[in-house]
């Protein structure tokens, strides 16, 4: 349906350097999925978007959407953003503050190049506002409405000329918390009942993790992964990943063994420890093993597989749902997260349980900051 | 006030005095602002409605000014050239300045940065030199584009007549358009870009999105722009005194100047005149506050402020970079340099070989020893050092009073500090001196009348300066300073000064530089001893020393230059500093 290849874009700041926005963007979404671009503020994320849109041109690359080439660099096309059919949703909603509910949505109706009679765009129209629940504001003034509702009425907006791509560039982040989550599940609903191809920019994991089929997570104008929810939660490619998405811990150690079937056996302040690994290192290298803090399992017993490590309870944070421990091992601080039935003290000797196949070896190039381990910022 | 050791006030709380400090000051400063704001305002209503006072005769109520002013069919005369001056310079100023604006803010006009920056330099120009100086370009005797053109095409037909209506609106709308054209970049930025990019993806043309959109959503900003325009040139006195008198064009400025400088002074129907003015301005600017105010409703949220696309123009930006090279030697390149040359010349003659060798700056030693010279400059920077420092105090006060407090009535307050904004200078003028003629307190013919007039008058910008930094300070940070045992005065003095500091200094700064340029308030006020920069050029244009004028001119160009770069670089240093 859609697709991006070896998209660049850079352009000159304002002191005249050169940025490159983009690199080496390609990606290709498939009819009927939600697509999501996740990373940092100045990832490029964004750029990708526009340029998918058309309001950003491309320095070299090619787009192509349901067939349509819109860009290449090499066959010099470049379609102008108003050819294009793609509805899209901004992050500032973008609503016209002169025009009530009704014309706004009405607009891509009046200025498209298929001519509707009145009764058509009028029928359109409602339509898309009960798709939205917007019904009977119709004539409301749009600076009128409440966030949500503002925000609602961008959507309906760019789908009443029912595109067949829908770009969504942070939709979400102007609401409040609550209303975000409902809001979450809403478009979720929304996306697969219409089955439109959607690309959505957030630079929140949990959006992400929550809305999408796949998920493209993004650094410095690069893509450093593409995987489903799953697969980037459970087996990030890199440290960036696996610490940008959700909290983890860093343990360092040195690769002894390569057991077979992924598994490497590596040894590191908590001891040895037995992780996954995608790719298949030679003993003495390096590697970064990072473990969730649900990964973590804490007990009085020994558990009888996997790893064990035996450590102290340090702080414990009761957090309602769940309850965060900070345990010593050794020199190490490691994080856990646990059942808030489990109700062991402060101090209290524990053994940790690690599974294996929860524990991922990565090899990466930057190597965490001074203490050996780091325990990444916990998911707000 | 308390005495405060190391750890706050003392223990044993002395008497309360009588009035509190803070009450004091209070009370003081909306007194002052009262009596300035409104009772010029008063007198002058009601000297519109009396007969001359005489020595035998007390003044006595009636309606004659009125009736006399307007049953005579001069003043429908007064009324269509005011409005077409006033219309015609604000429709010329906008589309020059929205024009402008457009091109430097939403195509790629070469250079277009370094025009942004050059922009406020037409600004400095005061109206008076800038309106000589285009009488030297394209009067139909002596104007270098009228000789120019009569020379190339060997005929005496006048091609530029500076001395009408349409040399007016042109002179008087070139020197206003420096300020449209910053009202619409302000206007343009303002624009959320990507309400103008969600029509682009709805499809729409080029066409549909800049008349649908972008013009909708520009409306209100351009409307107010029109509004500004009009009251500022239908108040202003110098090209209609300059270029209207001469050619017998009058409008309200020149005709109240009339009224006053014929013998006898007719204060009756320059009151009535005045009063009509008064009225015309006061419903622009209430307009234009109220679409200021209904403004907000379009500023909807906005988003991560991206840069709109520039506009590829292609070839054409050729053209536009052209039109702001036109545009920055017609406004301040050409008129600083007919100054100048003329300044060098003993009579003035046009640019020629022959006139060359005659170069002298006999005219610079001439107006250094002129009698009146030093001490106009040394009044004009006592009066606009004086005024500048004590409105920008004052205004403090009050905008404190009215942000910060809960004092009944204060947006009143605010409203009669801002009342002066509708006074025209020259109405100001007559107010104040018919006020001070007949209460005479002893300000009248010293510098002191000068002084109350400049404080009226630019009281406004003073509290629109104080206003937005006062905004920006938490209530909080004061309440932390009464906390730390800081009396009310301690806590002005060393927490909200200091903070307000930025805006203080700039708007400080912007007073001295349009006190010392004013001249259609102080023309009425002035007496000899009394003179400032302005009135000096006057007079020197009154006597026909057009070449000492320019000398006089250049140089306090020059001055006003300097203030204007020092007052830049002073401002970015202190904006990089608390930023």
């Amino acid at each position: 349906m859609l697709n991006v290849r070896a998209l660049y874009k850079e352009f000159p700041n304002d002191q005249g350097e050169t940025v490159k926005a983009a690199q080496d963007i390609t990606l290709e979404v498939p009819e009927g999925k939600l697509f999501t671009m996740l990373g940092p503020s100045g990832c490029g994320k964004t750029t990708t978007l526009r340029s998918i849109a058309g309001l950003e041109r491309p320095t070299s690359g090619e787009i192509t959407v349901d067939g349509k080439l819109m860009y290449s660099s090499e066959k010099k096309v470049f379609v102008q953003p108003n050819r294009r059919d793609i509805g899209m949703v901004f992050q500032s909603y973008a609503i016209w503050p002169h025009m009530d509910v009704f014309k706004n949505t009405a607009f891509p109706l009046e200025v498209g190049k298929k001519k509707l009679s009145k009764k058509q765009i009028e029928e359109k129209v409602l339509r898309a506002l009960h798709v939205v629940a917007l019904d009977g504001l119709e004539s409301r003034e749009a600076t009128k409405l409440s966030g949500g509702q503002q925000q609602r009425l961008a959507l309906a907006r760019a789908l009443v000329m029912e595109p067949k791509l829908l770009l969504l560039d942070e939709p979400l982040s102007n609401l409040d918390a609550k209303l975000r989550e409902r809001m979450r599940f809403e478009l979720k609903r929304l996306q697969r009942d219409l089955g439109i191809t959607s690309i959505y920019v957030t630079h929140d994991q949990s959006e992400a993790l929550a809305l999408s089929n796949q998920i493209a997570v993004m650094n410095a104008g690069r893509i450093i992964q593409i995987g489903t929810p799953r697969e980037i939660y459970e087996k990030p490619g890199s440290q960036f990943v696996a610490d940008f998405i959700g909290s983890t811990n860093f343990v360092e150690g040195v690769v002894e063994s390569v057991v077979g079937e992924g598994y490497i056996l590596a040894k590191t302040k908590i001891g040895l420890i037995k992780a996954y690994s995608a790719q298949e290192p030679v003993p003495g290298s390096k590697v970064v093993i990072s473990i969730r803090p649900e990964n973590i399992h804490v007990s009085h017993e020994r558990p009888t597989d996997g790893n064990v490590a035996e450590g102290q309870i340090d702080t414990r944070i009761f957090l309602g749902e769940y309850v965060d421990l900070q345990l010593k091992v050794g020199e190490s601080l490691l994080q856990a997260r646990t059942h808030p039935s489990l109700r062991y003290p402060a101090g209290t000797q524990v053994y940790l349980g690690m599974d294996p196949e929860k524990c991922i070896a990565l090899l990466d190039a930057k190597s965490p900051p001074a203490e050996k381990i780091v325990v990444s910022k916990a998911v707000s | 006030m308390l005495k405060t050791t190391w750890f706050g006030p003392t223990t044993t709380l002395e008497p309360k005095p009588l009035i509190d400090f803070k009450w004091f000051i209070i009370g003081v400063t909306i007194f002052i602002v009262s009596y300035l704001g409104i009772v010029p305002l008063a007198f002058l209503i009601w000297q519109s409605f009396s007969t001359p006072q005489t020595m035998t005769q007390a003044a006595e109520f009636t309606a004659n000014n009125y009736v006399r002013a307007y049953t005579d069919p001069q003043t429908l005369v007064l009324f269509y050239n005011s409005f077409i001056f006033a219309a015609g310079t604000s429709a010329f100023s906008l589309v020059l300045g929205t024009l402008l604006a457009w091109m430097n803010e939403r195509t790629n006009t070469p250079f277009k940065s370094l025009f942004y920056a050059l922009a406020i330099i037409p600004l400095i120009i005061p109206s008076i030199l800038f309106t000589v100086a285009w009488i030297f370009l394209a009067s139909p005797e002596i104007g270098i584009f009228n000789l120019a053109l009569q020379r190339l095409f060997n005929t005496d037909y006048v091609f530029f007549n500076i001395y009408s209506l349409g040399g007016m609106i042109w002179v008087e709308g070139l020197h206003y358009s420096p300020m449209a054209f910053l009202l619409m970049t302000a206007a343009f930025r303002s624009m959320d870009p990507s309400l103008e990019e969600s029509a682009m993806m709805s499809g729409a043309s080029i066409r549909h999105i800049v008349f649908k959109i972008t013009m909708k959503l520009a409306w209100p900003a351009l409307f107010a722009a029109v509004l500004i325009m009009f009251v500022r040139s239908i108040e202003s006195f110098e090209v209609p005194a300059l270029l209207g008198m001469p050619a017998g064009i009058q409008v309200f400025t020149s005709a109240i100047y009339n009224a006053i400088k014929r013998y006898p002074s007719d204060i009756g129907l320059a009151g009535s005149y005045a009063v009509t003015l008064l009225i015309i301005t006061s419903i622009g600017v209430f307009f234009q506050s109220k679409i200021s105010s209904s403004g907000s409703k379009y500023s909807t949220m906005t988003g991560k402020g991206y840069r709109p696309r520039a506009m590829d123009l292609g070839k054409w930006r050729y053209l536009t970079a052209g039109i702001f090279i036109v545009y920055f030697l017609l406004i301040v390149i050409i008129p600083f340099l007919v100054l100048v040359w003329s300044s060098l010349q003993r009579f003035y003659s046009v640019p020629s070989v022959q006139a060359f060798k005659t170069i002298s700056f006999e005219n610079y030693s001439y107006v250094l020893q002129y009698p009146s010279f030093l001490r106009s400059v040394s009044n004009s920077v006592l009066l606009s050092i004086g005024s500048a420092t004590t409105i920008m105090l004052l205004t403090a006060v009050i905008c404190w009073i009215v942000v910060k407090t809960r004092i009944r009535g204060r947006w009143m307050l605010d409203n009669i500090a801002s009342l002066p904004m509708v006074f025209p200078g020259i109405v100001l003028g007559v107010s104040i001196m018919i006020l001070y003629l007949q209460f005479d307190i002893g300000v009248y013919g010293t510098l002191w009348i000068l002084f109350i007039a400049y404080l009226t008058r630019f009281m406004p910008y003073g509290l629109r300066y104080n206003t937005t930094s006062m905004m920006q300070i938490h209530k909080e940070l004061e309440e932390s300073a009464a906390m730390s045992g800081a009396t009310w005065g301690t806590t002005f003095r060393r927490i909200i000064l200091p903070l307000m500091k930025s805006g203080f200094v700039a708007g400080w700064i912007y007073v001295v530089i349009v006190s010392i340029r004013e001249l259609s308030s102080s023309i009425l006020l002035y007496s000899p001893g009394s003179e400032v920069i302005s009135i000096v050029i006057w007079e020197l244009w009154e006597n026909g020393q057009y070449t000492k004028l320019s000398a006089l001119g250049v140089m306090f160009i020059i001055a006003l230059f300097i203030l204007v770069i020092g007052m830049q670089l002073f401002t970015k240093r202190i904006g990089v500093k608390e930023s």
